[in-house]
């Protein structure tokens, strides 16, 4: 089969099957499809406040997909998404609630390497247990998914709660730690572009983390190392390459990845930890990284099509009777199509270009 | 703690490990064929709400149970379709399975009873009812034995008692027939079985198929026994404890019954708090106990309280020829 049609073809096909279906589910409850794409479209796309919307769901779901693509290179499912991105919001509260920064640039910086810190935290475990136990790392970041929910109520309803507050969440970070929102950032003229929008700063630390992957698996020898342990272990052993390294090191950035998408959502747009900050996120993660073919660009733009879904999503819920919970069955059936039945468009499509080829 | 209040904790442990269990000896079929199942979560929710759905439609809580059933089988054939037949990842395919039915049961349920993404609540005969075991009321006066059969072992819904007769069931299906022997053996070993003449993708299909069963059943229990309607999200993590369970059991049937005793346990002392702060003299914070199984759990997987060794052909598709 040639290069294209694996790289474009079949997660077209996938996502062309996707759709099919959640057309069939907005028909099945009563609703017109495309009705349904027309609202969220405008929704997410027709105008700047959409759009603004639109990329801060992006930029939550780029950290995410790239901490689940990192791990795949190595061939290693890092389910555990969810529970290091609500560590990374630990990390940057705490950074940004006990640190006096002098300004917003520094402490970006601060909290970015607090939320990285705390995430590989949280990874670690799991896949030093995966290193030397062998310990399975999809049951025990499952299990740390849990652990790290019930962490953060424990620590947002004692230690970090506002004392006299009936609310389970930090105090407001102070005002030097805030991001300056799109709002900010692209207003010359008269009109004010991204009104309200929570799109921030972190999207452009987002887009620069997708790079510094790319860099980092297809031109340096860790990044080797990496997809050579993913290909086949024991040919990477025979090379000489450290399996336990290999896990370590993949892991810590697949965490760091994932905490650090409470930059976004975190300090860019609650300015305060909350409970269940993550919303699924690092799920998503999982969705994005498969329909991106774990390549840095397949998942930036695997996250502008989430991102979009996820707005659009909240737009029908809005305007229709279609609950926003549809955004959710749309995910589930991208990571069916494009994970689980790969095969099933896969076959039919090799045995067709092979027919063509022997024509 | 007084022996009433004892009896009652540990009444509650019974209705609390009920769901766990099976969807634990469910897990135990799937993975011991070798095909790993992190949608039983999904499954559960599926059963969870059409056994809810229907029996509220129908009034009769049996048509709600073959309707969960239902539900929690077209879950499995996607995962078996996934997984044994399209040779997929079979964690992918469980991880979609969960956010399917997550998302599903909302969206269905919200267009078809308009409240919120829940259903009608249940009452008579559209939901399963304690059943008083013969001579319960005439032995309550005995003392301790009396108690103990009146409020433990009396007075649960069939499905307890069906949970409970699945242990056995189970042992002796898998290690007492011959179906059982090959259905482990295709989960160590698929080339064996496949050179012996038997065939490998019946046999998962036959174990994927009873996993969906025991979950089907699992899920109406949620909704239909232990609470009276479905309500968004209402399986709350129990596939995963389940999971869990199978781990700490070592995929053995009866440990599978002492580990989800145990957490069943642990969650019936998180609801009540005030009785562990008297007996122990000092407060144990709730989320701990929430996450006790987990932490248990990891504890075993990493090998410190004897190893728990997967089916060895577990996750791996069998390819007949290369």
């Amino acid at each position: 089969m040639p290069k294209w049609a694996d790289v474009v073809l079949i997660p077209l096909i996938s996502i062309i099957l996707a759709a099919l279906l959640s057309a069939l589910v907005i028909l099945a409850i009563g609703e017109s499809p495309w009705r349904a794409v027309k609202l969220m479209v405008d929704g997410a796309l027709g105008s700047t406040y959409g759009w603004g919307y639109t990329l801060y769901y992006a930029t939550n779901f780029i950290f995410t997909g790239l901490a689940v693509s990192i791990a795949f290179q190595a061939r290693m499912f890092n389910i555990g998404g969810e529970g290091q991105a609500v560590l990374g919001g630990l990390g940057v509260a705490l950074a940004c609630l006990y640190v006096p920064w002098p300004h917003w640039t520094i402490a970006l910086i601060g909290a970015s390497l607090a939320a990285a810190l705390f995430g590989a935290a949280w990874a670690a475990i799991p896949a030093f247990l995966q290193a030397k136990r062998g310990s399975h790392i999809v049951i025990t970041t499952i299990m740390f998914n849990f652990i790290a929910a019930a962490l953060l109520n424990y620590l947002l309803i004692g230690a970090l709660k506002v004392p006299g507050s009936m609310e389970p969440a930090t105090a407001r970070f102070p005002e030097a730690t805030h991001l300056p929102s799109f709002q900010d950032m692209f207003n010359w003229g008269d009109t004010t572009f991204f009104r309200g929008a929570p799109a921030n700063v972190a999207f452009f630390i987002g887009v620069a983390a997708c790079i510094a992957l790319w860099a980092l698996i297809w031109r340096t020898r860790l990044g080797y190392e990496i997809r050579a342990f993913g290909q086949s272990e024991s040919a990477a052993r025979y090379a000489g390459i450290n399996p336990t390294k290999i896990i370590m090191v993949s892991m810590l950035i697949s965490g760091g990845l994932a905490g650090m998408m409470a930059i976004n959502n975190v300090q860019g747009e609650a300015e305060r930890l909350v409970l269940n900050a993550v919303e699924g996120a690092g799920f998503i993660g999982i969705a994005v990284a498969l329909m991106g073919r774990s390549h840095p660009l397949g998942v930036l733009l695997a996250a502008l099509l989430f991102g979009f879904l996820y707005q659009g999503g909240a737009e029908l819920a809005l305007w229709t009777s279609i609950p926003r919970e549809l955004i959710i069955v749309i995910q589930a059936l991208v990571i069916l199509f494009t994970g689980a039945l790969d095969n099933m468009v896969r076959m039919p499509l090799t045995r067709l270009f092979l027919a063509m080829r022997r024509a | 703690m007084d022996f009433a209040t004892l009896l009652q904790m540990l009444d509650a442990t019974m209705r609390l490990a009920t769901p766990l269990l099976l969807a634990c000896l469910a897990g135990l079929f799937s993975e011991r064929a070798g095909i790993f199942d992190i949608g039983l979560e999904g499954k559960m929710l599926a059963a969870a709400f059409m056994s809810a759905a229907i029996a509220a439609v129908t009034g009769n809580v049996w048509i709600g149970l073959l309707a969960g059933i239902g539900a929690s089988l077209a879950l499995s054939a996607i995962h078996g379709l996934a997984s044994i037949t399209f040779r997929g990842n079979q964690l992918i395919s469980g991880v979609a399975i969960n956010f399917l039915a997550a998302g599903l049961t909302v969206v269905i349920a919200q267009s078809w009873f308009r409240q919120g993404g829940r259903t009608p609540q249940l009452s008579g005969d559209a939901r399963f009812n304690a059943i008083t075991l013969p001579f319960a009321d005439t032995l309550r006066d005995v003392p301790i034995i009396g108690p103990i059969y009146y409020e433990l072992i009396s007075g649960h819904t069939i499905l307890v008692y069906v949970a409970l007769l699945t242990v056995p069931l189970t042992w002796w299906l898998l290690y007492r027939t011959r179906f059982g022997l090959r259905l482990r053996a295709v989960g160590e070993n698929p080339a064996a079985v496949d050179t012996a003449g038997v065939s490998v993708i019946g046999l998962r299909y036959a174990a994927v198929g009873i996993c969906g069963v025991l979950c089907g059943i699992a899920g109406a229990y949620l909704a239909t026994a232990l609470q009276a309607s479905f309500v968004k999200d209402m399986s709350a993590g129990r596939g995963y404890i389940a999971l869990a369970a199978l781990i700490f059991a070592k995929w053995r049937p009866w440990y599978a019954l002492y580990a989800c005793l145990l957490f069943g346990f642990l969650q019936a002392m998180a609801l009540r708090p005030d009785v562990i702060g008297r007996v122990l003299g000092f407060q144990v914070n709730g989320q701990l106990l929430d996450v006790m199984p987990y932490i248990l759990t990891v504890i075993i997987l990493a090998g410190f309280i004897g190893k728990a060794i997967p089916p060895r052909a577990g996750g791996e598709p069998y390819i007949k020829e290369r």
